[in-house]
């Protein structure tokens, strides 16, 4: 299923997101994702987050299809030149795999491969572009698919709570042109920041779900202020999670912020998108008392 | 050694369109190729449509105290137009746009590659030849030099104080080209078509 046909339903939709291992044994994350994960729209797979080298995105979204969970398909322009991007878009069609989330992706000096060649050939714009020109039966170089055209929904992301918010929406607007269907923003800790942001993405008339971090410690927030572009945790937060150390370890205090910022957004967006970054299991509890 | 050549008949017109226009032209450079015949013959015809405040042909403007020596006397006519129409590698470009800070400064040639020796170190800025100038849309900051990715659309999500994500100490090439398309009045030029970029250049000098 296409994530957009839900949105085009009016549904409140709900995805999240599993990183696969570093390794090739992955039931542990078929199983968690089924367990926890099977109520919601959509999974989104991860491709090589943080550049760091892990089990592939694409391998690891048809196991989650061949368990019964739609996959997001996660590509991004870091390790793929346009060859190979437009490839394995066509080998995710073979597999029924029908929702992308387009990235330009971190760059390899953030990883754990700094000598890799950060390839870039294409961006996450160009990558939209391409995918619209697939989806036309004709490849980037011109040349015309053989048989049926790929269809899919093409996601893309986008960081409004960025202190260069301006020139988030000028790239916004960017993909949105290129042919972007659906938006999953960066992880969203100011709902103010978002609503306000929501106000001006809203123009482009393109569902957006927000971003969600379940914020596991004070240390884990204040990591994520000094290192994770577009993320600031406000000190009140921080407060809130140091007050009860054992509520906070439990992972009750990260559940109790995370459903608030879903309330405060949720009449401004479309949709929720979680990274629990292995608390999945926290998921279903968070979903709940969200009142999702 | 490098090479520039002429942009489009078209797209330079389109660039001077409507607007009153001074012309710099960089020659004289050994490291660079110039199309000096095609050059003059076009800003003769630019010069006939009457909206061109003034020209200066000059060599070297790549180095910022040359430069700002050259333009200096030039000061009125320059105040006097719309746009700057720099016609020199990519360097030259982005010096000249660098330092008059509040015009819209244009690229009217591609900047390319030749193999074999490249002299001109440059100052502050950077040219990668890349054979598709970017710089008219994109303020004169050459992205693909400033962003640490070489992107062509826009600003990435990595950018954190204004700084880019591969350096702390490095300001965000999209953020400094956004700042200054504000500053100069063009936006707009963040709504152009996608662009796709095309190592191909150098086979198709070559050709
Ligand atoms: S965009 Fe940059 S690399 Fe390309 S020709 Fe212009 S100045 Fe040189
Ligand atoms: S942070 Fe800015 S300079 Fe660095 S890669 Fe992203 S867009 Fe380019």
């Amino acid at each position: 299923m296409k994530i957009t046909e839900a949105f085009e339903r009016g549904e409140f939709v709900v995805t999240a997101e599993v990183g696969p291992p570093k390794g090739f044994h992955i039931e542990h994350v078929l199983e968690e994702a089924k367990t926890y994960l099977s109520g919601i729209t959509a999974v989104n797979v991860t491709d090589n987050q943080s550049s760091v080298m892990r089990l592939g995105s694409l391998a690891t979204c048809k196991a989650l299809k061949d368990e019964g969970l739609t996959p997001i398909f996660q590509l991004t322009c870091r390790d793929r030149n346009r060859i190979a991007l437009q490839s394995d878009l066509l080998s995710a069609a073979m597999f029924g795999i029908e929702n992308l989330l387009l990235l330009t992706g971190d760059h390899t000096k953030l990883g754990d491969h700094k000598a890799a060649k950060p390839v870039f050939d294409l961006d996450s714009v160009s990558l939209i572009h391409t995918v619209k020109q697939l989806e036309a039966g004709v490849d980037l170089g011109g040349n015309d698919l053989v048989g049926e055209a790929p269809k899919f929904a093409k996601g893309a992301v986008v960081s409004p709570c960025s202190d260069s918010v301006d020139a988030q929406l000028a790239k916004m607007e960017r993909k949105v042109a290129a042919g972007c269907d659906y938006f999953q923003t960066q992880a969203v800790f100011e709902p103010e920041k978002f609503i306000q942001f929501m106000e001006k993405a809203k123009q482009f008339g393109k569902p957006v779900q927000v971003g969600i971090i379940i914020p596991k410690s004070a240390g884990m927030a204040k990591f994520m202020n000094n290192n994770v572009a577009g993320i600031h945790v406000p000190d009140e937060m921080i407060e809130e999670l140091k007050k009860d150390k054992e509520k906070t370890k439990a992972g009750i205090t990260g559940v109790e912020i995370a459903a608030r910022i879903i309330k405060e957004c949720r009449p401004y967006c479309q949709g929720v998108h979680i990274m629990a970054l292995g608390w999945e299991s926290k998921v279903p509890e968070l979903l709940k008392q969200a009142g999702i | 050694m490098l090479i520039t050549q002429l942009k489009a008949k078209e797209t330079i017109v389109s660039l001077a369109a409507g607007k009153k226009v001074f012309i710099i032209n960089c020659q004289g450079c050994k490291e660079v190729h110039f199309p000096e015949a095609e050059v003059k013959e076009l800003e003769k015809e630019l010069a006939d449509s009457g909206n061109v405040t003034g020209t200066i042909t000059t060599d070297y403007i790549c180095n910022p105290e040359n430069m700002k020596l050259r333009l200096e006397k030039h000061k009125s006519e320059i105040e006097a137009a719309d746009a700057v129409l720099v016609f020199s590698c990519g360097v030259g470009v982005q010096t000249v746009a660098g330092y008059l800070e509040d015009k819209k400064v244009y690229a009217a040639c591609d900047t390319y590659p030749l193999p074999g020796f490249q002299g001109v170190t440059p100052l502050e800025y950077n040219c990668d030849q890349c054979g598709e100038c970017y710089l008219n849309l994109t303020g004169g900051i050459c992205p693909i030099t400033a962003c640490s990715k070489s992107l062509v659309n826009g600003q990435c999500g990595g950018s954190k104080n204004g700084k880019c994500e591969v350096d702390s100490e490095m300001e965000c090439g999209w953020e400094r080209i956004y700042r200054r398309l504000a500053q100069v009045g063009r936006l707009d030029a963040l709504k152009c078509p996608t662009q796709v970029r095309n190592f191909a250049t150098d086979d198709e000098v070559s050709k």
